[in-house]
């Protein structure tokens, strides 16, 4: 193993812009950089990256990680490590979803990739110890103990700041321009008159390819858009403990702590509910949800994502969606 | 109490055997069927897999019997099974069918939480009772796969067409009858002699295909479009990669009775294609692949209902085994619109297949 040293060139570490990159980007990102490494992001995504991924991947599996495979080839050749965790479990008795499970062993089956940072995270028991896999992939970049410690340190520093501007109400994107000290002024927010939640798995709703540009959409049409990574904590926890039996999936809770809580807002006018075709936890928690509008009245639209999906078609709904959420509120009857 | 549950395969014949044990009142519902699914498919979630469909129309037709309380499994994950009777319920509520539901889950916090449940269930008997009962059923559940291993040998074979069949549901009726342990020796017994008796063509070629994929699909033969029926009648002995009674053993029993073929060694054959579990039967998938592939079988099938989960990342790895061991392997997903015919004329282009092979390695021999 080469260890990066003084001058040398440093290593290069790949991070695939999919799945949880939405949530761990932040501390990844700092823990690298304070290990001397660089860090190289894929591409945006786009059709081309998209068709790469579902080259290789089965055709049953979902929108998203074909998007990953995709992610994954397009750093091929760019990096010496690409890091994809095995996420298996990032809470107390919860899972991610089988596929995060299986993805580095799916992804190795492509062959022809750098090495592949596959380390587990588990946190589903209370005593795993996190910090030795952490100790793990640090000690491909540096024999120093105390190094790991401090990169560990100030990535989970960065990571509590990401969350808290997520919480101020900041999309992903804004959220790491911040961090990054790149905040520009943008032009003129769109006039606003209403408010919006967007409930889906972090990947869907925040990639703009994936989601259409879903969130950009709606803002543009003068909604103001909430999404469940703007909930505390504390308020998701207590929304799901309404459920019959706790769920086993963080983001699968996630959505449905958020959903229960924005419905119930008067403040908010409508509910988007974004599922990839095929998503088992969304068939799940999806159909909890869609229960818990209609036993409200409230205004509700499922969009089902895959490979297939039109533009034309999302607007057309989403224009519908709207156009109803503001009669109801100008007080049409049987809306 | 009229209990009811849901079907999987021949899973009712122990857990009635076990329930009616312990003196309670069982609704058996009316076996899996177009009219099952439809049911489940019109009140299920458009994208929830198959069980739940067929779950529901199980537990929907058994009120329609009588029945008023439905016993289901639970799970904590990540395979979506593990909150299926919560959503059951709630459909169930919704469209005026309340009925009650013990769900035996993993205990969460203390080992009590399910000894209530089973309390439930068994009412005032006592627990030496309890245990027999269970005693009962998995002896039932060993006898009645043991005739499905008979079946599986004896079709590919069987000098008159039907005549498995026939023997197979004679054999499952005597075991079903049977209501105490002597009895089941007996019902035991002479089920063995009615599968040896299928008359049969001893030196027939036969190809050998392991069946592997998800539990439901593999032991419902309706979900499943009585897939390994077909393939035996096409002339190939299969053998399945799980049976009712490993799975107790292995779930429920811990591996406590010896000499079954176990989990266990179904994952460590995985590791170097799937190093972790991904919920359901995915890792086991794999492994059994694996295995067969080892053992020498001519050719796997895989089969899933649409959108699982697990199974999806075992089909994505499956391509790496069978380049490694040279097995040729069939994908069927399934789904409330497969259709018989399409199965069959799958089935027999990899029948074909796999036979040419053979033929082919054979003569270079």
């Amino acid at each position: 193993m080469n260890k990066a040293t003084g001058n040398e060139k440093p290593l290069r570490v790949g991070i695939p812009r999919a799945l949880l990159y939405y949530y761990y980007y932040p501390m990844w990102k700092v823990f690298f950089e304070e290990l001397g490494a660089e860090v190289v992001l894929s591409s945006q995504s786009t059709k081309g990256i998209l068709a790469q991924g579902l080259k290789h991947a089965v055709d049953e599996i979902c929108l998203p990680v074909k998007m990953a495979f995709g992610h994954v080839l397009d750093l091929a050749g760019k990096v010496d490590y690409i890091f994809l965790p095995r996420l298996v479990s990032v809470e107390y008795r919860k899972y991610i979803c089988p596929k995060f499970l299986g993805l580095p062993d799916m992804i190795q089956r492509l062959g022809d990739l750098p090495s592949i940072i596959d380390v587990n995270i588990n946190l589903y028991k209370k005593n795993y110890d996190l910090y030795a896999a952490v100790k793990s992939v640090g000690s491909l970049f540096t024999s120093n103990r105390l190094k790991i410690w401090i990169a560990y340190r100030r990535s989970l520093k960065a990571l509590h700041k990401y969350f808290r501007l997520l919480q101020l109400g900041l999309m992903p994107d804004e959220a790491l321009a911040v961090l990054e000290n790149r905040v520009k002024n943008g032009p003129l927010p769109y006039p606003v008159d209403l408010n919006v939640a967007v409930i889906g798995h972090p990947y869907n709703i925040y990639d703009p390819y994936i989601s259409m540009n879903l969130i950009g959409r709606l803002k543009a049409m003068g909604a103001i858009v909430f999404t469940a990574e703007h909930v505390q904590q504390k308020i998701i926890e207590s929304n799901a403990a309404r459920l019959p039996k706790k769920l086993f999936w963080t983001l699968g809770q996630r959505m449905i702590g958020a959903a229960f809580h924005y419905l119930e807002r008067p403040d908010i006018s409508g509910v988007v509910h974004v599922a990839a075709f095929g998503c088992g936890p969304d068939s799940m928690t999806g159909e909890l949800i869609e229960r818990r509008a209609r036993a409200l009245h409230a205004p509700f639209l499922n969009l089902t994502l895959d490979e297939h999906t039109g533009e034309a078609g999302i607007i057309t709904r989403l224009e519908a969606f709207l156009d109803m959420v503001r009669w109801k509120r100008a007080g049409a009857v049987g809306v | 109490m009229r209990v009811t549950f849901p079907h999987m395969g021949n899973l009712y014949i122990p857990l009635k055997a076990m329930l009616e044990y312990l003196g309670v009142e069982v609704v058996v519902p009316p076996p899996s069927s177009k009219k099952t699914l439809t049911l489940g498919v019109k009140h299920g979630p458009e994208f929830a897999c198959m069980p739940l469909k067929l779950n529901l129309g199980n537990f929907i037709e058994a009120r329609e019997l009588g029945a008023d309380t439905v016993i289901m499994a639970g799970g904590c994950g990540p395979c979506r099974f593990g909150y299926y009777a919560q959503i059951e319920h709630a459909i169930l509520k919704d469209i005026g069918c309340d009925m009650q539901m013990i769900v035996l889950e993993p205990p969460e916090r203390h080992i009590s939480e399910l000894i209530v449940k089973i309390k439930r269930i068994a009412g005032n008997r006592s627990w030496w009772q309890v245990i027999q009962a269970i005693r009962f059923g998995y002896q039932k559940a060993r006898a009645v796969d043991e005739v499905e291993m008979a079946a599986f040998k004896a079709r590919p074979k069987e000098l008159v067409p039907g005549a498995t069949d026939e023997a197979y549901s004679k054999a499952l009726s005597l075991i079903d009858g049977a209501s105490s342990l002597d009895e089941l020796k007996v019902a035991r017994e002479r089920s063995e002699q009615i599968m040896a008796g299928v008359a049969r063509e001893p030196d027939r070629p036969v190809l050998k295909i392991g069946v592997i994929g998800e539990i439901y699909t593999l032991l419902e033969p309706f979900s499943n479009q009585r897939l390994e029926r077909h393939l035996g009648l096409l002339g190939a002995e299969v053998d399945r990669s799980i049976y009712l009674s490993e799975w107790v053993n292995d779930h429920l029993f811990l591996g406590l009775i010896k000499g079954l073929r176990s989990r266990r060694d179904a994952c460590a054959a995985a590791a170097p294609y799937l190093r972790h579990f991904v919920g359901g039967h995915g890792q086991e998938t794999v492994g059994s692949a694996v295995n067969y592939a080892r053992a020498g079988y001519d050719g796997l099938v895989q089969v899933f209902p649409f959108t699982c989960m697990p199974e999806i990342v075992a089909q994505s790895v499956l391509p790496g085994v069978g380049k490694d061991y040279d097995i040729p392997f069939l994908t069927l997903i399934m789904d409330e619109h497969s259709g018989e015919a399409g199965l069959m004329t799958r089935l027999e282009a990899f029948i074909d297949l796999l036979s040419r092979r053979k033929e082919t390695r054979e003569a270079y021999r």
